[in-house]
C-alpha cells in the first residue's frame, strides 16, 4: 500500500474510533440513567447495554490499529493536542459547573428545585426568586454595607501601604530592615488567632456591632506593604536623585513619580484587598449582631437558617453575593492573577 | 543681610532639615505602624498571654491566675481531638491531591493553547468568589435526594449517598469542596513556577532526543521542586484553617458536631465566651503552622538543585 494511503486510512480509523467510543459511552450512560431504581414492575423491558459496551471496546482496538498505521510525528502531535484540549475542557466544565448550577437554580421555580433527577435547565427566566430573596432579607442593605466597607478598607489600606512602603524602601532610618523583617515574621500568625484580642479591643472602644468595626482592624497590611516595597525597590535610584535635584521633596516625589510608576502593583494590591474584604466572613460574624450592619456573606449565612431548603432563593441570594466579584474578575483578570501568583488571597 | 546673619540663618535651616530628616520616616510610618501594632502585634502577644490565664474574663480583663489549665482543658476535650483528626485528614487529602491535579493542569495550561482567556476564567473563578456563596451551590449539589452529584453517580450505578448528614461522607464532601476551591490558587503558583523555568533546558533536552516523559521527570519536576514545596506549605496552612466551608455546607460542624475543625473549635469557644480556651486552641494552631513553615524552610534549604 502507498504510504499516503496508509496514513490516511490510519487517521480515518482513529477518527472513527473516537466517534464510536463517544456515541457508545453516551448510550451506556443514557441506559443507566433511564433504568428505574428498586424492584422492577412486571413486564419492564430494559435497554440492553451489551452491544454498546462491545462498541466501546472495539473502538479502543480500532484506535490502536489506526495509530499503528499512522504513527507519524504529525499524528502524534495531533493526538497530544486533542488530548490536551479534551482534558482542559473536561476540567473547566467541572470547575465552572457549581457556578452554572447556582445561576440556573436562581431562575428555577420552587417545584423545579425539588425533583429527582434534578432539572438541568430552568423553565423560565423570571427574576421572581431575586425579588423574593430581597423581600425576605434586606440584601439591598447588606449590599450597600459591603460596598461601603470594601471601599473604605481598600482606600485606607492603599494609603497606609503607599506611605509605609516608601519609608521602608526609600527613606533611611536606624533599624529599618530589622523592623521590616520582624513585621514579615508576623505574617505567619494566623488571623484566627488575632481576632480574639481584636474583638476585645473593638468592644472596649465601644465599636461592637457597628460598621466601623468591620474595617478599623484592616487599615494596614504587612503583606501588601511587602509587595509594594519590593516594587518600589526595583525603581532605579537615579530617578529619585534627579527629582531631588529638580527640587522635589520626598512627598512630591512619592505621589508624582513613584505612585504613577507603581500603578500596576497598586492596582493588584487594591484588587486583592477588595476581594478579601468583600468575601470576609468570620470577623463580621463575630462582631456584628444587628441585621442592618451585616455584610453580604454573613447576611447570606443568616439567610440560610431562614430560607432553609428553598434552594431557588438561596441560589438567587448567592448570585447577588458573587456577581460583583465575577464582574471584577472578568475585567481585571490579568492584574488579579499576577497578584495571586505572589501568594496573595491566602493567609 | 550681614554675613553673620546669613550664616546663622543657614545653620538654622540646616538644623531644621536634619530634624525633619529624622522625623520624616516616622511620619510616613505612623498610620501603618499604629494600625499594625494595635491589630496585629499586640493581639499576638496578648493571645499568647491570654492562653495561660485561668478563668479569664474578657470584658473585665481579669483572671484567677496563670497556668496551663486552658491547654489541659482544650487538649482533653473530645471536640478538640475530633477537630484535630478532621482537620488532619482534610489537610492530608486536600493538599497533595490538589497539588497533583494542579501540576497536571498547569502543564496543560502552559502549552500554547487557544482560548486561554476562557480557560483562565473557568479555572480561576472559584478563587475569588465567596466560599459561603459557592459553598451553598455545593450544598445543593450534594443533597441526597435532589442533588445532581447523586444523579451523576447514579448513571454509573452508585446508590444515593447522604453526603451532608452522615459522618464520614460529610468529611468527604468537605474534602471535595476543598480540593475544588484550592485548585485555582495551586494552579496559579505552579504555573508561575513553570514559566520561570529557562526554556533552554527544554531546547537542549529535545535536541538530545529526550522523550517528553523523561523531560517532565528529569527537568520539570526537579526545577519545580521549590515551587511545589512552597505550594504545599501555603496550602497546608490555609487548609488547616478550614472554617466558613462548614457553614456553607452544613450550617455548622456537621450532624451532632461530628465535623469539628480546629478553627471552628476556636470560634465555638469564642462564641461561648470561653475566650481563654479559644486562645489556647489558637496557640496550638499557631504552633502547628509554625512547625510546618519551619519544616518547609529547612527542606527547601537542604533540597536545592
Amino acid at each position: 500500500m502507498h504510504t499516503k494511503h496508509r496514513l490516511r486510512l490510519g487517521a480515518a480509523m482513529m477518527l472513527l474510533a473516537v466517534a464510536t467510543f463517544f456515541v457508545c459511552a453516551v448510550l451506556v450512560l443514557y441506559a443507566n440513567a433511564t433504568t428505574p431504581r428498586g424492584p422492577l414492575p412486571e413486564g419492564t423491558v430494559l435497554m440492553d447495554k451489551t452491544p454498546f459496551k462491545w462498541g466501546m471496546a472495539l473502538s479502543v482496538v480500532l484506535f490502536g490499529a489506526g495509530f499503528a498505521l499512522n504513527h507519524t510525528h504529525t499524528a502524534r502531535a495531533r493526538i497530544a493536542r486533542s488530548a490536551t484540549y479534551a482534558l482542559l475542557i473536561f476540567g473547566a466544565v467541572l470547575m465552572v459547573f457549581p457556578f452554572y448550577w447556582m445561576f440556573s437554580t436562581a431562575f428555577k421555580t420552587p417545584r423545579e428545585t425539588n425533583v429527582f433527577p434534578p432539572q438541568w435547565l430552568p423553565s423560565t427566566l423570571s427574576l421572581d426568586n431575586f425579588h423574593e430573596a430581597f423581600r425576605k432579607a434586606p440584601f439591598a442593605r447588606y449590599f450597600v454595607n459591603s460596598v461601603i466597607i470594601t471601599t473604605l478598607s481598600v482606600l485606607a489600606t492603599g494609603i497606609t501601604t503607599i506611605l509605609a512602603s516608601f519609608a521602608f524602601s526609600r527613606l533611611k532610618f536606624p533599624g529599618r530592615d530589622i523592623l521590616f523583617t520582624l513585621l514579615l515574621s508576623m505574617m505567619m500568625v494566623p488571623f484566627e488567632m488575632l481576632v480574639i484580642t481584636n474583638y476585645q479591643t473593638i468592644v472596649s472602644w465601644g465599636l461592637r456591632d457597628s460598621l466601623p468595626a468591620l474595617f478599623v482592624p484592616f487599615l494596614a497590611s504587612i503583606f501588601y506593604t511587602y509587595i509594594l516595597r519590593n516594587f518600589f525597590l526595583s525603581v532605579p535610584d537615579g530617578l529619585y536623585w534627579s527629582a531631588r535635584v529638580d527640587g522635589a521633596g520626598n512627598w512630591k516625589y512619592l505621589w508624582k513619580i513613584m505612585v504613577p510608576i507603581a500603578r500596576p502593583a497598586l492596582v493588584t494590591i487594591m484588587l486583592l484587598n477588595a476581594i478579601t474584604s468583600w468575601n470576609s466572613f468570620m470577623w463580621p460574624m463575630m462582631i456584628i449582631e444587628s441585621t442592618h450592619n451585616r455584610t453580604l456573606p454573613y447576611g447570606l449565612q443568616v439567610f440560610t437558617t431562614e430560607a432553609g431548603t428553598q434552594f431557588n432563593l438561596l441560589m438567587a441570594a448567592s448570585t447577588v453575593v458573587i456577581l460583583p466579584i465575577i464582574l471584577l474578575f472578568l475585567f481585571a483578570r490579568k492584574q488579579i492573577l499576577r497578584g495571586v501568583a505572589r501568594g496573595g488571597l491566602k493567609g | 543681610m550681614s554675613e553673620a546673619q546669613r550664616i546663622r540663618r543657614e545653620k538654622v535651616l540646616a538644623r531644621r532639615a536634619r530634624i525633619w530628616a529624622a522625623i520624616e520616616p516616622a511620619a510616613y510610618l505612623l498610620p501603618f505602624m499604629v494600625s499594625i501594632l494595635i491589630f496585629t502585634v499586640y493581639p499576638f502577644f496578648n493571645v499568647v498571654f491570654m492562653s495561660f490565664r485561668q478563668g479569664f474574663d474578657l470584658l473585665t480583663n481579669t483572671d484567677q491566675g496563670i497556668g496551663l489549665y486552658n491547654y489541659q482543658f482544650v487538649l482533653g476535650s473530645r471536640d478538640f481531638m475530633n477537630a484535630l483528626t478532621n482537620t488532619g485528614i482534610y489537610v492530608a487529602v486536600v493538599v497533595p491531591v490538589s497539588a497533583a491535579l494542579a501540576i497536571v493542569l498547569a502543564n496543560l495550561l502552559n502549552r500554547k493553547v487557544r482560548g486561554m482567556a476562557i480557560f483562565q476564567t473557568a479555572y480561576f473563578l472559584p478563587m475569588v468568589t465567596s466560599a459561603m456563596a459557592v459553598g451553598l451551590a455545593w450544598r445543593y449539589i450534594f443533597l441526597r435526594d435532589f442533588g445532581v452529584l447523586n444523579q451523576v453517580l447514579g448513571w454509573f450505578g452508585v446508590d444515593k449517598i447522604n453526603w451532608l448528614q452522615k459522618y464520614p461522607w460529610s468529611l468527604y464532601a468537605l474534602i471535595l469542596f476543598g480540593i475544588w476551591s484550592n485548585l485555582p490558587f495551586t494552579i496559579i503558583l505552579i504555573l508561575s513556577g513553570l514559566q520561570n523555568i529557562d526554556e533552554t533546558y527544554y531546547t537542549v533536552a529535545r535536541v538530545d532526543g529526550a522523550k517528553s516523559m523523561r523531560i517532565f521527570f528529569r527537568i520539570t519536576v526537579p526545577l519545580l521542586a521549590p515551587t511545589i514545596g512552597l505550594v504545599l506549605t501555603i496550602n497546608t496552612i490555609s487548609a488547616s484553617k478550614v472554617f466558613s466551608e462548614l457553614f456553607a455546607l452544613f450550617n455548622g460542624p456537621g450532624i451532632g458536631g461530628s465535623l469539628f475543625t480546629v478553627v471552628y473549635y476556636i470560634y465555638e469557644q469564642f462564641s461561648k465566651q470561653k475566650h481563654a480556651w479559644a486562645a489556647a486552641a489558637a496557640m496550638i494552631l499557631f504552633v502547628l503552622i509554625f512547625i510546618v513553615t519551619m519544616l518547609q524552610q529547612y527542606i527547601q534549604r537542604k533540597w536545592t538543585y
